[in-house]
């Protein structure tokens, strides 16, 4: 029955995919709860013109991705500090700017389109074993900081000027933030997709919102739901060969449709 | 009543003074806050009595002067943990957030800890204390923004209380609160100033409250006029202490 598993490349997919899960809504939750959700977004943007340089260079394209990314997410929190452009102008200075070089990247070397296509939606394809091992890595890498800085985290997302006063250094949290997105970006671009990415650190987290539980539980529940919908997603796509990231976030919007609903029709009842 | 040294200073601002570009905030503001004390800072809105509050916690950097918390100056100080701060209810929360009662008050233990420093059993316990002192215990795990606004400022109290400080600034804490609550509020804050021997320093517009709550009253209007005791200001000897001349 579950013929699916006889495909090597269908394991490494998976064991991707699961890993990609957990992490993205640890990281997710205080994206959306700062409303950086566009960060996210931006983000999976400049990851591409590192996809283009990797490509070009024939280096890995998740880590040349890491590189830029975090080199960008560094200079868009310097950019926010200063107070010289807005926030979202910064952000949309950073996406345009690293969409038109990766177009000019992709311009030189003409010959990765198909492999390109695969970064753009996502693909359990394209994941191989060294794939999986430099996820696996990365992921640990940001579970292990999110652990070190999770109070300060938690506090100065909830509160940043009483954050500011207890002595938390606000500014400094602000950056393993953003630099903490960044590696959950480029860990989660072979599986669901430079395009799709941000859907993944945010849809699960918003959906958890809507049953208004604890901060501890809140995270739970969009583990939950996005380990569910990347796993369905990706039989789903095996079977029906569909793309693979567009999948897992249509699943995601079903369940955020679904639990709405439900709320909806609770808060109806009360 | 009080076996506190109330001649001990804990906090100064020496010859303070803040300005946006040309606009003068604050002008040359010395002010010494003693252990114990319960000192009302009054003043109309825009008097620039947030913005004092803001250079003493260290979210703003006066222009010219110096704050001393502590005994250290604010550039050195670390022990953040011995001040307790409740912002400005309004601007400071989500109703959203998806935060109980007991996460948001345990984050007042955070100070203690430290960086690299999970939480442990004596955390809870203190937060309890703190819960318990504000007499909100009971509702330790509803979500912050599903509480009234009353119930909301006690959780702050809770908040800074549960990091054990000695000395607790709340700023315009009574705004948008039924004057019943705010009379629960103010007992609250006297038992926290006569039982737990904690000095607090209190912003507000509210001055009629402040006649009847502080010991000192602080005038902020731009400069400072700063009266002994409560007794002073009512005589309507405004601006009696206060030594500069406009």
């Amino acid at each position: 029955m579950f013929d699916i598993f006889h495909y090597s490349f269908v394991v490494h997919g998976l064991e991707a995919g699961i890993v990609i899960a957990l992490t993205a809504p640890l990281i997710g939750t205080f994206l959306v709860l700062r409303r950086y959700s566009l960060i996210a977004d931006t983000l999976a943007h400049v990851s591409l013109s590192g996809i283009a340089l990797g490509l070009l260079l024939n280096l890995s394209p998740i880590l040349t991705a890491l590189g830029v990314t975090v080199v960008a997410s560094l200079g868009i929190e310097r950019l926010r500090a200063t107070k010289r452009v807005y926030g979202e102008s910064a952000l949309a200075l950073f996406l345009s700017g690293s969409l038109a070089f990766a177009t000019i990247l992709l311009s030189i070397g003409k010959g990765f389109n198909t492999n390109l296509f695969n970064y753009l939606f996502g693909s359990i394809v394209t994941v191989t074993q060294g794939d999986v091992y430099i996820i696996i890595a990365l992921a640990i890498i940001v579970a292990v900081i999110l652990a070190l800085f999770y109070k300060e985290l938690i506090y100065s997302t909830f509160d940043e000027e009483s954050a500011r006063v207890s002595g938390i250094p606000v500014r400094l949290i602000n950056a393993v933030l953003i630099l903490l997105a960044a590696l959950t970006i480029a860990l989660s671009i072979p599986i669901i997709g430079v395009l799709l990415i941000a859907a993944l650190i945010v849809v699960p987290v918003v959906t958890a919102l809507q049953l208004r539980k604890s901060f501890a539980a809140t995270m739970a529940y969009a583990e939950g739901f996005s380990l569910f919908s990347v796993l369905a997603g990706m039989f789903i796509s095996f079977y029906a060969n569909l793309s693979t990231g567009g999948t897992i976030v249509l699943v995601m919007l079903a369940v955020f449709l679904v639990v709405l609903a439900l709320k909806r029709n609770t808060v109806v009842n009360r | 009543m009080h076996q506190v040294d109330h001649s001990e200073n804990i906090i100064t601002t020496d010859h303070v003074s803040f300005a946006y570009g040309d606009r003068l905030i604050l002008d040359d503001i010395s002010l010494a806050i003693h252990r114990g004390d319960y000192l009302g800072i009054v003043g109309e809105n825009g008097s620039g009595k947030t913005t004092l509050i803001k250079i003493i916690l260290g979210l703003q950097k006066p222009t010219s002067g110096t704050v001393k918390l502590f005994g250290k100056d604010i550039s050195v100080f670390k022990e953040w943990h011995r001040i307790g701060y409740v912002p400005q209810k309004a601007t400071s929360i989500d109703a959203n957030f998806p935060a109980t009662v007991e996460e948001v008050v345990l984050m007042g233990r955070f100070a203690r800890r430290g960086i690299f420093h999970n939480i442990t059993d004596e955390d809870k316990e203190r937060v309890r204390e703190a819960l318990t002192n504000v007499d909100m215990w009971q509702h330790h795990d509803r979500l912050i923004g599903d509480l009234s606004g009353g119930q909301q400022q006690r959780v702050f109290i809770a908040r800074a209380l549960a990091g054990e400080p000695e000395i607790i600034f709340l700023d315009e804490p009574t705004v948008g609160i039924e004057h019943e609550i705010k009379r629960d509020f103010y007992a609250l804050l006297r038992k926290l100033n006569d039982e737990l021997d904690l000095t607090v320093v209190l912003v507000t517009h509210d001055i009629d409250s402040m006649t009847e709550e502080a010991m000192h009253i602080a005038c902020v209007d731009k400069t400072l006029y700063f009266h002994d005791s409560v007794n002073d200001y009512l005589k309507g000897t405004h601006g009696a202490h206060h030594e500069h001349t406009k």
